[in-house]
């Protein structure tokens, strides 16, 4: 028993120092945020003893540059997992509750066509949205990235639709519920809360794309990705400037992602680790 | 029912053979023709000249070996140490729920981000944290990017992939039957030998779930080089040579080329996984 516990102690000591190791770089950036430019630099590097700020956040937030590429961050994961949730759930809706012999291959097919690494399409669809002028439009990154993230959807949506018992929507029918009875009334309540967590993960998943965001766009349809990646040239590094800008990026998703960690295994492994 | 079912799964297959499938069937395309974006007149079937010009170009056995490498270094750090990470999280009693949230942070972390982060505050060899840290020790900074491009590149896309693999193994450790490990300690098996016989193979499964998704997210690694090393001192992977021979040199041809290499290589690899995934849906 001694002994059980004098491991247990230790477990927790080293789940804490690797989770606090782990989350380390995330940490040391917010504290780079609140430094200015000559203490984030300094060496040895200053922990707590320096006058703290908040001049790099309102720089950034003063910038008109940071609320653009905001502003089409918040336009391109919003609008491309809305348009992947519109085309989604009549998908994920007839194959779970009306499947027919193809139902199976269809939804394998659906997952295959997200192992087709981006690269090989990017010559193509970069060919035909500059010629459609598609090219740095919000729209045109949306549409491929909601296409992106459809058999994720597809795959979440079917999972959680396929645990609503049939008995329950068989009952609102014998009850005389009409189609759209039946789904506003007796589905959507069931499955409101799997539909939130869909929109969630692919949302976020849209949020941090780096690849088609950084191929497709240049400035006027930047997101936070693109405008983060500017900071890469030598003249632009600031580190307390990175760091500020950084934190706020990250916050938003960070915080969804806090709340979905379940849903995301699930929708990650396409159902297959629950 | 049959016609509207049809209906309604339509939009989500048009849409797929419209985004994934139509553009594949250009790409391989365009690899069999001479397509060079600032040369008038191109556009010449040539068969397949783009691709033995592709793969007897001297930098291309490098890129493929460094794409390789830096899968199987994310692969390796993010399995063994989520792995670590799960079982000692599975233990923990005090404050699991913070411990949860610090580990899973850098996986919502977006590339760009992460990659200049590390670049910069941490490895930096001047001011970097990790200097300061070796000052500690006596020992001169490593100059990270410098030295060692590939591996820093690799260090930064492991810990982004860490928390995937913990949450995933996590998740399939909770669900392994506690009866059963409390009947192998009764039987007097040590906790190794039931880690061995036991656990393992229960996470077997997860485990190749999370190296084939890793794969193929990490096929397409592109903006943790595009930020660091914009592809120099011999860091470039198959995704970054498309890039670089398309929107640098023009060379459509050739890019497509590599870019259907890579389509063949993560092909090889979902074969797998599909097989995978349709067991769980048959169980």
């Amino acid at each position: 028993m001694h002994r059980g516990r004098l491991s247990t102690i230790g477990a927790g000591a080293g789940a804490w120092l690797a989770a606090i190791a782990i989350a380390f770089p995330l940490l040391w950036a917010l504290l780079t945020s609140f430094k200015t430019e000559l203490e984030a630099a300094a060496y040895p590097p200053s922990f707590v003893n320096f006058s703290w700020t908040l001049d790099n956040y309102r720089a950034a937030l003063g910038g008109g540059e940071y609320f653009a590429a905001l502003w089409n961050s918040l336009l391109i994961a919003g609008g491309s997992s809305a348009l992947a949730l519109l085309v989604a759930v009549p998908a994920a809706w007839a194959m779970a509750f009306a499947p027919t012999r193809r139902t199976r291959g269809l939804l394998l097919w659906m997952l295959s066509t997200k192992m087709l690494p981006p690269v090989g399409v990017l010559i193509p669809i970069y060919l035909f949205y500059r010629d459609w002028n598609l090219l740095d439009t919000v729209s045109g990154v949306a549409i491929l990235l909601a296409a992106g993230n459809l058999p994720i959807a597809v795959w979440m949506l079917f999972s959680n639709f396929k645990e609503v018992p049939a008995e329950i929507l068989e009952a609102a029918r014998m009850d005389g519920a009409l189609l759209l009875q039946e789904l506003g009334l007796v589905l959507a309540p069931m499955a409101l809360p799997g539909l939130a967590s869909t929109f969630f993960l692919i949302f976020t998943l849209a949020w941090n794309e780096s690849f088609w965001t950084l191929n497709l766009t240049s400035t006027d349809a930047a997101p936070l990705t693109a405008f983060i990646a500017a900071f890469s040239s030598p003249q632009g590094l600031f580190w307390a400037q990175l760091s500020a800008v950084s934190m706020l990026s990250v916050a938003p998703v960070l915080a969804i992602g806090w709340l979905c960690q379940r849903q995301l295994v699930r929708g990650l492994t396409f159902g297959a680790v629950k | 029912m049959r016609g509207r079912g049809r209906l309604l799964v339509s939009p989500a297959v048009a849409l797929l053979l419209v985004s994934s499938i139509l553009p594949l069937v250009a790409t391989i395309w365009f690899s069999l023709i001479d397509y060079r974006l600032l040369v008038p007149g191109t556009g010449r079937f040539v068969g397949l000249a783009n691709y033995v010009h592709l793969l007897t170009d001297p930098s291309f056995g490098p890129t493929l070996v460094n794409t390789l490498l830096l899968i199987g270094m994310v692969l390796v750090v993010s399995i063994v140490g989520g792995l670590g990470m799960a079982l000692l999280l599975e233990r923990v009693v005090l404050g699991r729920g913070v411990l949860r949230l610090l580990v899973i942070s850098p996986f919502f972390v977006m590339p760009p981000v992460s990659a200049l982060l590390w670049k910069n505050l941490l490895m930096q060899p001047v001011a970097g944290f990790f200097a300061w840290v070796s000052s500690l020790f006596g020992l001169r900074a490593f100059d990270w990017f410098a030295r060692a491009p590939l591996a820093s590149i690799g260090l930064i896309v492991s810990w982004q992939w860490l928390p995937f693999a913990c949450l995933i193994l996590l998740t399939s450790l909770q669900s392994f039957d506690r009866e059963q490990r409390e009947a192998a300690q009764l039987d007097g098996a040590s906790a190794f030998v039931i880690f061995r016989q036991l656990v393992i193979p229960h996470l077997a499964r997860p485990i190749a779930i999370v190296v084939m998704m890793e794969t193929i997210f990490l096929l397409s690694l592109f903006a943790e080089i595009f930020v660091t090393t914009g592809g120099g001192r011999g860091s470039s992977n198959l995704a970054f040579l498309v890039y670089s021979q398309a929107m640098v040199r023009y060379d459509v041809g050739a890019a497509s080329a590599a870019g259907i290499v890579a389509v063949v290589f993560a092909n090889v690899l979902a074969f797998f996984l599909v097989r995978a995934v349709g067991r769980s849906l048959d169980a």
